[in-house]
């Protein structure tokens, strides 16, 4: 990695943090750099203390990291980030507006609202300015952010593009004026092709359009409320309904009644919403019906902390409902990797004809990441669904046929061959109710569960990263990927052998995949929780007790500098 | 194919001898029969309870789901394929008690489906409490001291919220009934039909002679389309109980406000994993 610098915009919510944010994101990704944006945010809509921080690399990126080399300080709560400042780093802020009084890094104060003034504009502009001297302080194409300046303003007028031009020219200037004692690579080149940049919730949402998802219904809720938004921007042209529910328990109702008419169906929350969804995940479990859905997690419990980052619903998500029926959970590890899990989700639904959540979080939904692409071609969608014609031959159609692989064969109500009967209740082949206890039930509870043999051959190995002959070993699952493979890297660097064992798919767990703890030496699992719930997993399938665990539940993400911290103090104190 | 009594088939019930929910199912039965439906062309949704079980005792398509969640299942089924026809059909304490709210949000999104209230102002299935409209002073082993909350008015809520359909019926009236499922179906939108039920087991007050006495019918002099005399009517209940369509109104449905196809339900949308490269773009 030759260039790796950080940029954080400070300010309270209200001031346009995400705005600037995403377009120096963009200028980046347009220029072909590698980014990595997450953001900060507390609950809610004005005031407070946020922050939105881009990283910029020449090589792909997927987590943030700990050192800020320009902090954008908007108010007076930024001194807060001066922790985070190396000697190198350029603090930016306009003394006309915020008391900044810290002398760490280099200090440059920019009358950022006199400037907008000035430019023509009025003070709402003057991030504009501030992002004009970023790029003036990493000399970068300047012309790349009045494009985006354009696209951004142009629907308003004329006047408002051009007051912004100006304004982050004049922020050029003098940013790159006043610093002779810069340090900072300079960015002067671009660095390929431009990449997309796009958020978690986008991939997830652009994933279930690709596997041809026609129905989400949802109750609003962060950080998950991203899905729903964006496949509403989308229904016309892909063809999906899209319905705000009065509740969550109405959310996957509707979803599974969807899902029973014949559309692949989804809903999405975060964790109090999904407590929710819970009588109906078992509901899906019963009916056999597939559905998709999303978990965003979030700290709990309760409320928690509404905008930031967790990963404490692991184990609730496998264990939640009454009664024993199979699932699959997937834990994408990346927002590219979302994309193809979500495709993956909505096929193994309607395979097994079971429930398929997505365990996601805050630092994926919220995060944008560049992706040069997603390879649309190759995706497969298999519905598994009885034609008209193979239902003409099937003489008496049983929605709940007991079959040696637990699957049933799948018709569709309307279909004038065999009627559809679901039922919550326990039931016959046909779909009645019954209280056969002698026969049906106990076959029924065996047919249903069944299919996790199935389900467990398409759960895919763990990622393997780092020297594969490693006997330290970190396992971690979910979105913590990418810094715990920058940490591997760093270690590794620092001649630490180690290697990272990575699982996007959760559940069922195949055993078989944790070969590698019998000839490791060194293992200790990372996790966005308190408690250990992956590690309690692996316990619980394969009987190895790891104990050696990297927590952190403060509600940030992990970064890796300080997964290598962690990792050193666990193994010196062995 | 011609639709008749037969291809409904007959079935073993679980209901008690003498149960309302004959009375329901017989007039279900022959206004499908009127309306010509065939059994595959429809689903009927059920949520807990005695009523609840009616939908296995005829030939249909049948999502019987959670207790009172009934009206958020059939709304989907309904979205994902609007080519079916739709009745929910399920008691006082699923649609009024437990499911409340999807029941409001229900009539205020007003999706073309038909829901059948069995309302015998009791919890059969638990065996005797106390349900959203039970009466004042209704005594149970629960509420030994007599009900003390002022008991829902069903058609009274729905007006209020919007509905375009709303009506009362008894169950010991096939032919009205039969009426008001027929009307119930043919209304483009949510349909609430309020049916007036007795239970033979646990509700000795409201039993069949509480109802035969009291209920009369609405005569063609009512003008249904005037809401302030609706509410009115709706609100009637003591020693006369007034049966027929208390209610109706030609607001759009959801289908026509949200600009469903008529033509082609979603179900038979394409998928297109292609198409998302179209869009890619937006991103860079």
């Amino acid at each position: 990695m030759n260039v790796d610098i950080t940029i954080k915009i400070a300010g309270e919510a209200g001031q346009g943090l995400q705005t600037i944010g995403r377009l120096l994101a963009k200028a980046f990704s347009r220029g072909g750099w590698h980014v990595f944006a997450n953001q900060v945010l507390q609950s809610r809509i004005r005031g407070g203390h946020n922050w939105f921080q881009v990283r910029v690399s020449d090589i792909k990126i997927l987590a943030p990291a700990e050192v800020t080399d320009i902090l954008i300080a908007l108010d007076n709560e930024s001194v807060y980030h001066t922790r985070e400042l190396s000697e190198n780093s350029i603090t930016i802020f306009d003394s006309s507006l915020i008391k900044y009084n810290s002398e760490k890094g280099l200090i440059l104060d920019i009358p950022f609202e006199k400037t907008a003034k000035e430019s023509g504009g009025n003070k709402l502009i003057s991030n504009t300015v501030a992002l004009g001297a970023v790029l003036g302080l990493l000399e970068y194409d300047i012309n790349i952010l009045f494009g985006l300046l354009k696209e951004s303003f142009q629907e308003k007028d004329q006047g408002i593009v051009q007051a912004n031009i100006q304004a982050a020219q004049a922020g050029y200037n003098l940013a790159y004026q006043k610093i002779k004692a810069n340090k900072l690579p300079r960015l002067n080149r671009t660095n390929g092709h431009p990449r997309m940049l796009i958020n978690g919730s986008e991939t997830i949402a652009l994933g279930a359009l690709a596997a041809g998802c026609k129905f989400i219904s949802a109750y609003p809720m962060s950080p998950s409320t991203g899905i729903m938004t964006y496949l509403a921007s989308q229904a016309e042209e892909f063809k999906v309904l899209v319905e705000q529910s009065e509740d969550e328990i109405a959310s996957i109702n509707l979803a599974l009644g969807a899902s029973y008419a014949g559309v692949r169906a989804m809903t999405a929350t975060s964790g109090g919403g999904f407590a929710l969804m819970v009588e109906g995940l078992s509901l899906a479990g019963m009916t056999e019906t597939p559905i998709v859905i999303v978990d965003a997690q979030r700290p709990g419990p309760a409320t928690g902390l509404p905008t930031r980052t967790a990963q404490e619903d692991l184990e609730y998500v496998i264990y939640a409902g009454h009664g024993e029926s199979p699932r699959a959970v997937l834990a994408p590890l990346s927002i590219e990797d979302a994309f193809y899990l979500t495709v993956k989700a909505f096929n193994l639904a309607d395979k097994y004809q079971i429930p398929v959540i997505i365990l996601s979080d805050q630092l994926l939904a919220d995060s944008y990441l560049t992706v040069d692409s997603f390879d649309v071609e190759s995706l497969k969608i298999e519905r598994h669904i009885l034609s008209d014609e193979e239902l003409k031959n099937i003489k008496n159609y049983k929605r709940y046929q007991i079959t040696d692989s637990g699957i049933s064969p799948r018709a569709l109500p309307g279909n004038p061959y065999g009627l559809v009967v679901a039922d919550s209740d326990e039931h016959d082949e046909e779909g009645h109710i019954t209280e056969d206890v002698d026969y049906i039930r106990p076959e029924m509870v065996k047919k249903r569960n069944r299919k996790t043999a199935g389900l467990l051959k398409e759960m895919s190995a763990p990622i393997q990263y780092g020297p594969p002959e490693a006997k330290n070993i970190i396992i971690g699952w979910g979105s913590s990927y990418g810094a715990l493979k920058e940490a591997v890297d760093i270690l590794n660097s620092e001649k630490e052998k180690v290697s990272l064992a990575h699982f996007n798919q959760v559940w069922p767990l195949n055993k078989e995949y944790f070969d590698f703890l019998n000839t490791a030496e060194f293992v200790c699992v990372a996790e966005n929780n308190f408690r250990g719930q992956f590690a309690h997993l692996i316990a619980g399938e394969t009987g190895k007790v790891i104990k050696n665990r990297i927590n952190k539940f403060n509600g940030l993400p992990f970064s890796a500098a300080e997964i290598v911290r962690e990792y050193k103090r666990l193994k010196n104190s062995l | 194919m011609m639709v008749d009594l037969n291809s409904f088939g007959k079935f073993e019930t679980a209901w008690c001898p003498g149960c309302g929910d004959f009375g329901i199912l017989g007039a279900l039965k022959d206004a499908l029969v009127k309306l010509d439906l065939e059994p595959h062309k429809m689903v009927l949704v059920s949520g807990i309870g005695q009523a609840a079980k009616l939908p296995h005792y005829l030939y249909s398509n049948v999502f019987n789901g959670l207790h009172g969640r009934a009206i958020p299942a059939a709304t989907g089924i309904k979205m994902a394929n609007n080519k079916l026809t739709v009745l929910v059909t399920s008691g006082d304490g699923d649609i009024y008690g437990e499911g409340g709210n999807h029941l409001i949000h229900a009539i205020r999104r007003n999706i073309d489906i038909t829901v059948i209230v069995h309302n015998n102002q009791v919890y059969a299935l638990t065996l005797g409490q106390a349900s959203p409209t039970s009466d004042l002073g209704y005594v149970t082993r629960v509420q030994p001291r007599g009900v003390i909350d002022e008991p829902i008015h069903p058609l009274a809520m729905a007006i209020a919220l919007g509905a375009g359909f709303a009506a009362r019926s008894f169950a010991g009236d096939k032919e009205h009934l039969s009426l008001m499922i027929q009307e119930g179906v043919k209304y483009r939108g949510l349909a609430i039909i309020d049916v007036l039920q007795w239970c033979v087991t646990f509700n000795k007050k409201n039993n069949f002679a509480w109802y035969k006495k009291r209920v009369y019918k609405l005569g063609p002099e009512y003008d249904s389309s005037d809401k302030t005399k609706a509410l009115e009517k709706s609100l009637e209940w003591g020693d006369k109980i007034p049966l027929g369509i208390i209610y109706k109104n030609g607001r759009p449905s959801f289908e026509e406000a949200y600009g469903l196809p008529k033509d082609k339900a979603l179900v038979d949308e394409e998928i297109e994993p292609a198409k998302v490269n179209s869009i890619l773009k937006e991103f860079i």
